[in-house]
């Protein structure tokens, strides 16, 4: 079992959501966050005060999937979260130990 | 036959003159039956009186429901005006605290206006304080005061008078925000309110003041509607108090941008909309004055939001909200001791002039001295009540407002130029009164419960240290 934890643009976050959707990807856990990487934020100024706003909002998006579906949810972000300026994001891989389902407490690959 | 023609005459007058009249509510009809050619002069005397107290009760009527409205809307400058225009700028940990201080103070202003503060301001006639004649409201009814508004019962003009006192304290927590006391600031608004206020009033407004323009007091200082005791005290106070409480904890390095500006777009639209109350209701009456003085105000701030965001446009390369509506709210403070006594131009003159001098006044000059007045308080209103008083003496004309009497010039532009000396007498003597007033009361107030919060309230925030509450539950 692999986890994704995309951070991505939240302009592209409706159609990453509508393609894994489509995959058959259907449990996932999103969340509105800010940061940056090489991105540069803006300026701000109040009554003659400047303010650099460099953390910038961004969506994380994590799955965890089989190993057999993670190449193909890979692939599906790439295409769908890419805009091919700076500011895209990154996508992070974690191993997971194990995944329980709380309702009926089953475990494993059968738990996602 | 030369009775008769008269009587015909008086017949016919008599009747020109009731058309007019016909909404007003009809009094005892006229006994035809019995009248007399002899009777006539003395009936028809008789009923042109009774027409003359008609007359005056209409005036009074329109001028009482003006006035009326006109203290709600100032009150609503207040709460929720400045509650919002100040609310949206601070920090969302802060913005229970700072509208509670407003809210706080419309309930607290009114209980000592009642007891002792109208007494204060507006009773007897001593060239610096009124007695207690009306303490308790004593003697304060339906009949007018023929000192201040002769066709209003005082009761309305008690309470009109009312809202700004209440609003004036009120600007002062601009500067303390985010970091002052609760409990300092009841006592503080408490002690300012007797000592500066009530005797600033009286000495502008009140019989026998000391500065009174209309009431012939030694220095007529012309402030229609509060320019030296609302925005010049309140001002300068709390620039007095922002230097004593000192800067909040991390400023100026730490950035702590307004929270919601959609609060405070909200409230200074509900100020500008309540000063109309606020200038215009200075006229006191529903009459020319009012009209001229509504007009003035709202060119004021229309002038003054343009030309403080032309300014930001050409410094900055953009005009942003906030600087917007801060040039209207510093236009309406400037054309506050004018509005009744300038033309429609003039107006427009004295609000541009006011928005680039209160731009001025925020950015440049708070940043050379490095004072943390947190919401402008001192920038906006000391600064533009002191350009607008001043203003005042150069565009007040007497083709508006003669109130040195009929014919006799006012100010600079019918040749008296020495009015503006008058100004500069009035806008030191608010200047220092407010300064040694204002610091002998933080003294005070700082032995008897603190001014400043701890480090750790001012942390965690006034909704919380404060108040115990959060202003924004918005998981539940």
């Amino acid at each position: 079992m692999m986890k994704i934890e995309a951070i991505i643009q939240p302009s592209r976050f409706e159609s990453v959501k509508d393609a894994l959707l489509e995959i058959g990807i259907e449990g996932m856990t999103v969340t509105e966050v800010r940061g940056h990487g090489r991105q540069k934020g803006h300026t701000e100024v109040y009554r003659g005060r400047e303010y650099t706003v460099d953390l910038l909002p961004k969506i994380k998006l994590e799955v965890v999937l089989p190993d057999s579906l993670v190449d193909r949810a890979l692939e599906t972000i790439l295409k769908t979260a890419k805009t091919g300026k700076i500011g895209d994001g990154k996508i992070f891989l974690f191993r997971v130990e194990d995944a329980v389902r709380i309702r009926n407490e089953e475990r494993g690959e059968s738990a996602l | 036959m030369k009775r008769l023609g008269f009587a015909c005459c008086l017949l016919v007058t008599m009747l020109l003159a009731s058309v007019p009249l016909l909404a007003l509510q009809a009094s005892s009809p006229l006994p035809t039956s019995s009248v007399t050619p002899t009777d006539v002069p003395r009936v028809a005397n008789e009923k042109l009186n009774q027409l003359d107290q008609k007359v005056a009760a209409a005036q009074s009527s329109a001028d009482n429901a003006w006035m009326l409205v006109c203290a709600a809307l100032v009150l609503m400058m207040t709460g929720p005006g400045l509650a919002l225009f100040y609310g949206g700028l601070v920090r969302h940990k802060n913005v229970l605290a700072i509208m509670m201080q407003s809210f706080a103070l419309m309930a607290l202003i009114t209980v000592l206006w009642a007891l002792v503060g109208y007494s204060l301001a507006f009773g007897g006639s001593g060239s610096f304080i009124g007695n207690f004649e009306h303490a308790f409201l004593r003697g304060v009814g339906v009949n007018p005061n023929p000192d201040y508004a002769a066709t209003i019962p005082q009761t309305t003009f008690m309470i009109y008078q009312l809202m700004f006192a209440v609003i004036t304290p009120a600007l002062i927590t601009g500067a303390t925000a985010e970091r002052m006391k609760f409990s300092g600031t009841v006592l503080f608004m408490t002690l300012w309110f007797l000592i500066v206020y009530a005797p600033m009033a009286h000495m502008v407004w009140g019989k026998g003041g000391l500065l009174n323009a209309s009431l012939g007091g030694r220095f007529p200082t012309l402030d229609f509607a509060g320019g030296t005791v609302v925005h010049i005290t309140s001002g300068v106070s709390a620039l007095v108090c922002a230097l004593y409480i000192g800067k909040r904890t991390g400023y100026p390095k730490q950035p702590m941008p307004p929270h919601s500006l959609v609060l405070s777009f909200i409230g200074a639209c509900l100020l500008w909309v309540g000063w109309f109350g606020f200038n215009a209701g200075s006229a006191l009456a529903s009459n020319g004055l009012a009209s001229s003085a509504f007009v003035a105000t709202h060119f004021g701030a229309a002038a003054a939001a343009l030309s403080w965001s032309l300014a930001e446009w050409l410094k900055n390369g953009r005009a942003s909200a906030l600087g917007a509506i801060s040039g209207a709210v510093a236009g309406l403070v400037a054309i506050t001791p004018a509005a009744g006594f300038v033309g429609p131009m003039p107006a427009l003159v004295i609000g541009f002039v006011a928005g680039i001098f209160c731009y001025l006044m925020v950015t440049k000059f708070k940043a050379i001295f490095g004072y943390d007045d947190s919401l402008d308080a001192f920038g906006v209103h000391g600064a533009g009540g002191t350009i607008g008083a001043l203003l005042t003496g150069v565009f007040a004309q007497a083709l508006y407002n003669p109130i040195f009497g009929e014919g006799k010039p006012v100010g600079g532009l019918d040749g008296r130029w020495g009015q503006v000396g008058y100004q500069l007498v009035g806008i030191a003597f608010a200047w220092v009164f407010a300064l040694v007033g204002t610091l002998v009361i933080l003294k005070i107030v700082d032995q008897l419960t603190g001014i400043r919060v701890s480090e750790e309230h001012e942390m965690e925030g006034l909704d919380i240290s404060q108040h115990g509450e959060e202003a924004y539950n918005l998981e539940s």
